[in-house]
C-alpha cells in the first residue's frame, strides 16, 4: 500500500472505487475516467488503464454502458489517433454482452473512433476485430458485428472487400433471428459505402434473401432497407429491384410488415420516379390506407400529407383525396386521429379552391369528432389552413369545438385546448378572441384541478405577450384584478400566480400602479400560504419596478412578513429581503 | 411421426413403431425420508429443461428457483457449435447436479385490491443463452421476471492508492477526503457529486502523468453463480397468470391469464400488448376461461391456447393486432347421451404443448392426453386415457376439488412419446409413434417400475378408420391399482418435463425431484 500526497488524495480514490463495492462509486469513477487518464498520463493509459478496463469486464451492466461511452471519446487520453487502436480490445468485448443497450454502445464507440482512425490502421486493427465478431462463437458478438462493417469497408483492399461482403451475405443467412435482425438493419449503412457494381450484385442478393425470410421480425426491418437501398440505386434499378419488392410487402400476410410499408412508401416515390409512383405505388399506398388492420391504417394516414406533397394535385384529387374521405368516418378513433393531426398540411397541397371543395367538409367532420384527441389534432395544426382558405369558413364550427373542449370532463382535455389557445388568438385575431374566448380564460383559472389553473395563468402571460399590454389592461387585468378576494384561498393563490407571470410583459409602470397594491393587500391575508406566496411574488418583482417603489412598498410590506407568526412566511419574507440587499449591492 | 407431410401413416418407419422403453431410477433431488413433512413452500410447482438439455430448472411454492446442470458429458470440449451439432451417442443417461438457487418472488400485499399475492412460481421458460450466462423467464400469479445467471469474478483488491484501514478512521482529512462508507449517500437516494468539485477538467497534470498512482489489482480467480434479476415486467395482468411462452424470434414472449394473453419485447418491460382478450362485456356471460398458451416452436406468428371448454384455438399474429378471431379451432365433439354435471369440468384443458416439429400439439384434460395434428382440426389423432378408472368417482373428486388439478403434460423431443402425471404420485408414458401399444404407469420413487400395470395389449388402431387414425388405449384399471392400494388424491404428480434430447424425464412429487431414463 503507497501513501500518497494530500492533493491527490481524490485522484488516487476515484482510481480506488473503480473496483469499489458499491455500484455508485464504481459508475462515478468510470464517468471520471478521462479524469483517470489524464493523471495517469498517456503512456500509463495505454499500457495500464486500458488493460486493466479490458480485463475487468464482468462488471454489472450499467458499469459497462458508462465505460462504453467514455471509450468512444478517448482518443485524446491515449496519445491521439496514431494509438486510436490501443481502444479497441476493450470495446471488442464489450460487443460481445449480453445486454443490448451495451453492445449499441460499444458498436456507436468503434464507429466513432474507427472514423477517425488512420486508413493502414483501421486495416491493421479494426477490420480483423470486425472479422472476429462476425466469426463470434456467441450470437451477440455477430449481432455487433453488422454494425461495424460501414466503418471497415471503404479501407479495405479489393480482396478484403470482397471477403466483407461475403460475411456480411453470411450475416444475413446466420441461423439467429437476432443476427439476422442485425444485417437487416444495418445493410442500408453498410450498402451506402459499396461500389455500385458489387451493389447490384451482392448487395442486392443479400437484400432479396432477407425479404424472403420466415420471420416476420426480419423482413419487416427489410423493408426499412428498401428507401434506404432505393436512394443508392439507379432510378431504373430501383424499379427493377426494389419496386416488385415493396409492392409485394404492401400486400405481405403479416400487417406488422404493412404497417412498415404504410411508414416508409412515401420515401421510396422519389427514388422510382413519377411513372412508377403513379402506376405502382400509388395503388399500393390506396391499398393500405384501405387495410383491414386498424394499426396500417393508422400508419398510412399518418403519412398522407407527405405523400401528397410528392404526388401532383391531381393525382392526389383523384385517388387519395376518396380514402381521406372514408378515413375521416373510420371505425377506429386512432385512425381518425392520426388523419386528423396531418390533414391540415394538405390544403397548402391542393389549393384554395380543392381544399374548400373537398377538405372543409372533412376538416369540419372532424371537428365534431366525438373523440376529444380528432377534435385537438385539428385545431393544433389550424395554422397551416389558415394560411391557404383563411379562418372564417371554419369558424363558425370551431368556437362550438373550442366551447366543448374546454370544459370537457377531462382535465388533460382541457389542458390541451388551454395550450393551443395562444396559436388560436393569433389565428383567429383580437375581435373574435374577445368575443368568444375572453370568458374561457378567465373561467379555467377557477379549474378545480390545479394543472389547469396554473396552465391557465401561463396562458394569460402568452396572450398578453401576442396581443401587446395595453390589450392586456383592458381584456385581462381587470378580470384577473377581481377575483383577488375569491374566498377559497386557493383560486387566490392562482392570481396571485398570474400576477407574477404578466407582470414582466406588462412593465414597470403598470405593475406599480395596478398589480403592485393588490399584492400588497394579500399580504393581510388570513392564510399563511397566501402570505408567503405574496413575498414569493414580491422577490419576482423586485427586478420589475424602480428602486424608489422597492424601497417605499415592497420593502416595509416583506419586514412585516418577517415579523408573521408562520415560520414558512418569516423563511419566504427572509428570503426576499436579502434578495433584495444583493440587488442594492450590485447596482 | 416425424416429418410426415400430410400421410401419417406411411410416413411412420416400415419397421413398425419402436420397442417400449424400459424407464430406469436415475437420480432424485429433495428426497424426503420417512415420516418426514412436507414444508408448503418447499413443494415443486414449475419444471422446465433448456433448450439443450443442459440445464433444469424448477420452481417451487416459496417462489424460489433451483437450477441444475448436467454433468454426464462435461468432457466434450470444443465450442458451443461443435455441441449443438454433435449427434452424440447415448452412451450414459443425463446426470444432474444442483447449480445454483435463488429466491425469484416474494409474497406480496395488492393494497387497492386487497389481495395477497403468491410468492409460488406458476412457470419457469428458458431464454436464449449467451457468453455462458443464463436467461430464464419466472412468473408467479401477478408478475413475470427476466433472471441473468453468470459467473462472476470473486473480487479480491490489492494494491489501493489509499490504505483502506485509514480511511475509514481518517476523519480529520480535508474536505476532499471521502468517506469509504457510502451509506448516507445512498439514504437519500440521490448521489451527489461530492467532493469531485476539485477534480473538474481544468485541473492540470504533469505531461507524463503523476508516477505514483496505480491501477487496483485483482487477485482473487475464484468465481461464484449469480443470479440478477434484470427485468420485471408487472401490471399487466388482472388475472393469474397460467402461461408465458418465448417466441422463436427470440425478442418476443406471451404472458396469459385467465382472459387475457400479453406479448412483451423481452428488452422492454413497461409496455406489453393485448393480443386476446376473451373478456366479454359483461362479466355474468363469461363462459369460458384460458388455460394455457404456448407459441409454436418455430413459426414466429403462431401461438396457440387452451380453454376451459376444452377447445384449442390456433392463433395467427399475422392476420390483425388484436387476435380475437383464431384461425383455426381443435376441439372434439362430445359423445350424445354422454353428457352430465361433470362433463364441462373434465373437458377443462390444463395444459397444452407443441412437439418440437410445431405439428402436433398434446394437450391433457382431466381424463386424458390427446395430441392434435394442426392440420386437421375435425378431432385429436389420438386419445390416450389416463384417469377412465376414475370415472366412477367423479363425484367424490369434485366435493374434494380434485377435479380441479391442473396435470402437464410433455412430449419426448423425437416425438415418439407423450407423458403425463396422475395421483399416487404416479405418471404415465404413452406411445404416440404408429403402431405403438406402449403404455407404461410408472411411480415417482427410486423404484418405477413397482407399480407397474401390465396392461394386456390391445388393438390400438381401429383398423376400419382408415383415414384418420384414432387410438384409444390405456388401462382402464378400476378405482384401485394393481396392488389393491386406494389411490391417494393427495399426493399428485402435476408437474413434468421430458429431456428435449433424450429420453429422460424429471418429475416432481411434492417437494422431490426425480430423474428417470430410459
Amino acid at each position: 500500500m503507497s501513501m500518497v500526497d494530500e492533493p491527490l488524495y481524490p485522484i488516487a480514490v476515484l482510481i480506488d472505487e473503480l473496483k469499489n463495492d458499491d455500484i455508485q462509486l464504481r459508475l462515478n469513477s468510470i464517468r471520471r475516467l478521462n479524469t483517470i487518464a489524464r493523471a495517469l498520463g498517456e503512456e500509463r493509459t495505454r499500457k495500464e488503464l486500458i488493460p486493466f478496463l479490458s480485463e475487468n469486464n464482468d462488471d454489472d451492466d450499467e458499469v459497462l454502458l458508462a465505460m462504453a461511452e467514455e471509450l468512444g471519446v478517448f482518443i485524446p487520453y491515449v496519445g491521439g489517433v496514431e494509438y486510436a487502436s490501443v481502444l479497441l480490445p476493450p470495446l471488442e468485448t464489450l460487443c460481445t454482452v449480453e445486454e443490448t443497450c451495451v453492445r449499441d454502445k460499444a458498436v456507436e464507440s468503434l464507429c466513432r473512433i474507427g472514423s477517425q482512425m488512420r486508413e493502414n490502421d483501421l486495416v491493421d486493427w479494426f477490420i480483423p476485430l470486425v472479422k472476429r465478431l462476425a466469426a463470434g462463437e456467441w450470437f451477440t458478438a455477430r449481432v455487433s458485428a453488422c454494425g461495424l462493417f460501414h466503418i471497415a469497408y471503404p479501407s479495405a483492399s479489393e480482396m478484403l472487400k470482397t471477403e466483407l461482403r461475403s460475411i456480411y451475405s453470411q450475416l444475413c443467412q446466420d441461423d439467429m433471428p437476432m443476427v439476422r435482425r442485425a444485417a437487416a438493419t444495418n445493410l442500408g449503412k453498410f450498402a451506402a459505402t459499396v461500389e455500385p457494381p458489387n451493389l447490384k450484385a451482392d448487395i442486392m442478393s443479400m437484400f432479396e434473401d432477407l425479404t424472403q425470410d420466415d420471420q416476420d421480425s426480419v423482413r419487416l426491418l427489410a423493408v426499412e432497407g428498401c428507401a434506404a437501398l432505393g436512394k443508392l440505386l439507379e432510378s431504373q434499378d430501383c424499379v427493377a429491384h426494389i419496386l416488385p419488392v415493396i409492392v409485394n410487402f404492401s400486400q405481405d400476410k403479416s400487417w406488422r410488415v404493412r404497417y412498415m410499408v404504410a411508414n416508409q412508401l412515401y420515401e421510396l416515390c422519389e427514388a422510382v420516379g413519377p411513372e412508377p409512383t403513379r402506376t405502382d405505388l400509388v395503388p399500393a399506398y390506396v391499398r393500405l390506407l384501405r387495410d383491414n388492420e386498424a394499426e396500417v391504417r393508422i400508419a398510412a394516414a399518418g403519412k398522407v400529407t407527405k405523400f401528397c406533397r410528392i404526388l401532383n394535385p391531381e393525382l392526389a384529387i383523384q385517388h387519395i383525396l376518396p380514402c381521406v374521405k372514408e378515413l375521416s368516418s373510420d371505425s377506429s378513433q386512432h385512425v381518425r386521429s392520426a388523419l386528423a393531426s396531418v390533414i391540415m398540411g394538405m390544403a397548402p397541397v391542393l389549393g384554395k379552391d380543392a381544399t374548400i371543395e373537398q377538405l372543409l367538409p372533412i376538416f369540419l367532420s372532424l371537428l365534431k369528432d366525438e373523440f376529444p384527441d380528432v377534435r385537438l389534432n385539428i385545431i393544433s395544426k389550424l395554422d397551416q389552413v389558415n394560411q391557404v382558405i383563411g379562418i372564417d369558413l371554419l369558424s363558425q364550427s370551431l368556437l362550438p369545438a373550442i366551447v366543448e373542449l374546454a370544459e370537457d370532463r377531462h382535465w388533460r382535455v382541457r389542458l390541451a385546448i388551454i395550450e393551443y389557445i395562444p396559436l388560436l388568438a393569433s389565428q383567429l385575431g383580437v375581435g373574435f378572441f374577445d368575443d368568444k374566448l375572453g370568458a374561457l380564460c378567465m373561467q379555467w383559472l377557477q379549474d378545480k384541478v390545479y394543472s389547469i389553473r396554473d396552465a391557465a395563468a401561463n396562458n394569460l402571460k402568452r396572450l398578453a405577450e401576442e396581443f401587446g399590454p395595453e390589450w392586456a389592461m383592458q381584456h385581462i387585468i381587470p378580470q384577473v384584478l377581481d377575483m383577488t378576494n375569491n374566498p377559497h384561498y386557493l383560486y387566490r393563490m392562482t392570481i396571485l400566480r398570474a400576477i407574477s407571470l404578466l407582470a414582466p410583459v406588462m412593465g414597470s409602470e403598470i405593475t406599480c400602479s395596478k398589480l403592485l397594491p393588490v399584492v400588497v393587500t394579500a399580504s393581510k391575508d388570513r392564510v399563511p400560504n397566501i402570505k408567503f406566496n405574496v413575498a414569493k411574488v414580491l422577490q419576482s418583482l423586485i427586478h420589475i419596478v424602480d428602486q424608489s417603489v422597492v424601497e417605499k412598498t415592497i420593502r416595509p410590506c416583506l419586514v412585516e412578513l418577517a415579523e408573521d407568526p408562520d415560520v414558512d412566511v418569516r423563511y419566504y419574507a427572509n428570503q426576499a429581503l436579502q434578495s433584495i440587499d444583493s440587488v442594492m449591492m450590485s447596482s | 411421426m416425424n416429418g410426415g407431410d400430410g400421410g401419417e401413416v406411411t410416413a411412420a418407419p416400415p419397421a413398425g413403431p419402436p420397442p417400449p422403453l424400459e424407464w430406469k431410477f436415475s437420480q432424485v433431488f429433495g428426497e424426503r425420508t420417512a415420516g418426514e413433512e412436507v414444508q408448503e413452500v418447499d413443494i415443486i410447482s414449475a419444471i422446465e429443461f433448456d433448450k439443450t438439455g443442459d440445464h433444469l430448472a424448477t420452481g417451487d411454492r416459496g417462489g424460489r428457483v433451483v437450477l441444475f446442470e448436467r454433468t454426464d458429458m462435461k468432457e466434450h470440449g470444443g465450442s458451443r457449435r461443435d455441441i449443438e451439432r454433435m449427434d452424440y451417442p447415448v452412451s450414459r443417461h443425463p446426470e444432474f447436479r444442483y447449480k445454483t438457487e435463488f429466491q425469484s418472488h416474494e409474497p406480496e400485499f395488492d393494497y387497492l385490491k386487497s389481495l395477497e399475492i403468491e410468492e409460488k412460481i406458476n412457470k419457469i421458460r428458458w431464454c436464449q443463452t449467451a457468453n455462458g450466462a443464463l436467461f430464464l423467464l419466472s412468473t408467479n400469479d401477478k408478475t413475470i421476471k427476466f433472471w441473468k445467471v453468470q459467473e462472476k469474478k470473486v473480487k479480491k483488491i490489492s494494491e489501493m492508492n489509499i490504505d483502506p484501514s485509514k480511511v475509514v478512521g481518517n476523519g480529520s482529512a480535508s474536505s476532499s477526503t471521502v468517506s469509504s462508507s457510502p451509506k448516507p449517500y445512498l439514504a437519500n437516494g440521490a448521489y451527489p457529486d461530492r467532493s469531485y468539485s476539485c477534480l473538474n477538467n481544468d485541473m492540470t497534470f504533469p505531461p507524463g502523468g503523476i508516477p505514483s498512482l496505480r491501477l487496483p489489482v485483482v487477485t482473487s480467480t475464484e468465481t461464484s453463480l449469480v443470479a440478477r434479476c434484470r427485468r420485471v415486467y408487472a401490471h399487466a395482468h388482472d388475472y393469474h397468470i397460467n402461461s408465458i411462452s418465448n417466441n422463436s424470434d427470440g425478442e418476443t414472449f406471451i404472458s396469459a391469464d385467465d382472459l387475457r394473453i400479453n406479448l412483451w419485447n423481452l428488452e422492454i418491460s413497461n409496455q406489453s400488448f393485448n393480443i386476446v382478450d376473451v373478456k366479454p362485456a359483461n362479466m355474468e356471460d363469461l363462459t369460458e376461461v384460458i388455460t394455457s398458451a404456448e407459441f409454436h416452436p418455430t413459426h414466429c406468428n403462431m401461438l396457440a391456447y387452451s380453454s376451459s371448454k376444452g377447445s384449442i384455438r390456433l392463433i395467427d399474429l399475422r392476420q390483425s393486432a388484436l387476435c380475437d378471431s383464431h384461425s383455426k379451432l381443435f376441439e372434439e365433439q362430445e359423445a350424445p347421451g354422454s353428457r352430465s354435471f361433470f362433463t364441462e369440468i373434465i373437458a377443462s384443458i390444463s395444459d397444452i404443448k407443441f412437439a418440437k416439429d410445431g405439428r402436433y400439439i398434446l394437450s391433457r384434460d382431466y381424463m386424458t392426453l390427446k395430441l392434435w395434428d394442426i392440420n386437421m382440426d375435425s378431432g385429436p389423432v389420438a386419445t390416450f386415457q389416463v384417469h377412465e378408472y376414475l370415472r366412477p368417482k367423479l363425484c367424490d373428486l369434485y366435493e374434494n376439488d380434485s377435479i380441479f388439478d391442473k396435470f402437464e403434460c410433455c412430449l419426448s423431443g423425437d416425438g415418439l412419446r407423450v407423458a403425463t402425471g396422475s395421483y399416487s404420485n404416479l405418471f404415465r408414458v404413452f406411445g404416440c409413434a404408429t403402431g405403438s401399444t406402449e403404455a407404461a404407469t410408472l411411480e415417482a420413487s427410486k423404484n418405477p417400475m413397482r407399480r407397474q400395470v401390465q396392461t394386456p395389449t390391445r388393438p390400438s388402431r381401429s383398423l376400419s378408420s382408415s383415414i384418420t387414425r384414432v387410438v384409444r388405449r390405456g388401462a382402464e384399471s378400476p378405482g384401485v391399482d394393481a396392488n389393491g392400494n386406494s389411490f391417494d388424491f393427495t399426493t399428485k404428480l402435476l408437474h413434468l418435463a421430458w429431456h428435449p434430447v433424450e429420453n429422460s424425464i424429471a418429475c416432481a412429487a411434492a417437494n422431490s425431484l426425480y430423474m428417470y431414463y430410459a
